[in-house]
Formats: C-alpha cells, structure tokens, sequence
C-alpha cells in the first residue's frame, strides 16, 4: 500500500507543479482561473489519498468543505472577466508605474480644477463587468 | 477480502492520480483557454471519483462514505458551474478563437440573432433566407 501510495502521491504533486506553471504563466485571467481549479481538485485527491493511507475519517469534512466553496473563486473571476490588452500580464517596472501614476495624479487634479460633481454614481455595472 | 479491496483502492488512486497528471501537462501545453477547460476537467470529474471510490474502498465504515457520496455529488454540480462561467467570460472577452473550431454554433446563433448571415454577408431573416423586398 504504501509504495502505491507514494507513487501516486508523486503523480499528484507532478500535476499540481504543472498546474502552477500555467497559473504563473497564465495569459490571461481566465487561463490562471482554470489552472487554479484544478488545483483545487488535486488538493481535494491529495487530501482523500492521505486519509486512504491512514484510515483517518477526521479529515473527510475538509473534502466536503473544498468541493462546496471550490468554484466560488472561478465564478467570481469569470463574472468579472475583462479584455485584457496583450502585455498587461506581467509586472510594470518601476518607471511605467511612476508613469501611470503621474498620468492618474494629473487626471484627478484636472477633476477637481474642473469642479465637476460626478461622483454619485450608484448602482450600474461594476467597472470590468463582461456584458452581452 | 481486505487485500482485494485494498489492491482495488490502490489501482484506483494511481488510475486518478494519473489523471491529476494527466490534467497538468495538457495545462502546459494545450494552445487555448477551452483546449485547457477539456484537460481541466479530467481530475475534477473522474480523478475526484476515482479517489474518493478508493477512499470509501479504505474506510469501510457507513457513514463516512454516505458523506463522500456527498462529496461527489457537489462537485459534479459544482464543477460545471464553473466551467460554464468561465467558458462564457473566455467567449465575451474574446478568447475563443471562432476560425480553429469545428462547430461554433454560438457565434452563428448570435450572428443570426443579430440578422447578419455570416457566408452572404447579407442581412437575413430568421430562418436563414436573404431578406426580400
């Protein structure tokens, strides 16, 4: 049993290496999304293999548990998926933050030079929401 | 007795495992978001119930496995939720190539629901045909 065990331990952390390259690699949200999915799922077979091994019925509850809230995240980020432009998935380096930054900074200032009361804006779509 | 249903619980943990595995490398090297979606759903479906069938095979004891029967059926409720959710978002934002799939019946069904025939270019009434003065 336990050279079973350990083997098809090994296999699962394989997938779930693999599983983390694509979340890190992504490209998109949506790609990260699934990546992560599925390491769920392979959290779930690890946890379940573990109490196979020593008959421990105490950690059954945490499997019900992650198959309940385990596609709260994917839903949530699909709901808010938005088109991401090529080469914004990656890491701004300090100069384009301090751009971006100064680029906001002057928009603000512009608003409030402009005195314009447009902040009451309830209800609506949230900001990024996939619609049609 | 025991040693079969043990042998049986060890055949099937490495069978899910290997779908874990399996599910990781087309992770890495699938092209697309829905080519992806496809592996991803190997060990979220049939891997998980392979493993929790070996750990019921393991345990034995009533109770435990009427919860993993539970377990199961979540996430065969759950986990097509979620591949919907995402496979919508992936459409809307545009990461569905529509040129390298066999059927894509969703983006005709909208050109039709819009009145646009896709091969004519024509504006088209409901059942396909040009739309006639």
């Amino acid at each position: 049993m336990t050279v079973v065990v350990v083997l098809a331990a090994a296999l699962l952390t394989a997938g779930a290496v693999l599983t983390l390259v694509r979340a890190e690699r992504g490209p998109s949200m949506l790609d990260r999304t699934v990546a992560l999915d599925v390491l769920t799922s392979v959290l779930v077979s690890g946890v379940a293999l573990h109490a196979a091994w020593t008959r421990r019925t105490d950690t059954v509850p945490v499997l019900l548990a992650l198959a309940l809230v385990g596609f709260v995240g994917s839903v949530t980020i699909a709901r808010f998926a938005a088109v991401e432009p090529e080469g914004e998935g990656r890491v701004l380096t300090r100069e384009e933050v301090a751009l971006l930054e100064a680029q906001r900074r002057a928009e603000q200032e512009d608003e409030e030079a402009s005195g314009s009361d447009d902040d009451e804006h309830h209800g609506g779509p949230a900001p990024g929401e996939v619609r049609g | 007795m025991t040693v079969v249903l043990d042998v049986l619980a060890g055949a099937l943990m490495l069978g899910g495992a290997v779908l874990a595995l399996g599910a990781g490398v087309g992770l890495v090297r699938f092209p697309d978001l829905l080519s992806r979606m496809h592996t991803a759903a190997k060990p979220q479906v049939l891997g998980l119930l392979l493993m929790l069938l070996a750990l019921a095979l393991r345990l034995r004891a009533g109770s435990v496995v009427w919860m993993l029967v539970l377990v199961a059926l979540l996430q065969l409720m759950t986990a097509p939720v979620a591949a919907h959710m995402v496979a919508r978002a992936g459409y809307r934002t545009g990461k569905v190539d529509s040129e390298r799939l066999v059927v894509d019946e969703l983006t005709r069904d909208l050109a039709m629901a819009a009145g646009i025939d896709l091969l004519e270019g024509d504006v088209v009434d409901d059942d396909g045909a040009p739309r006639g003065d």
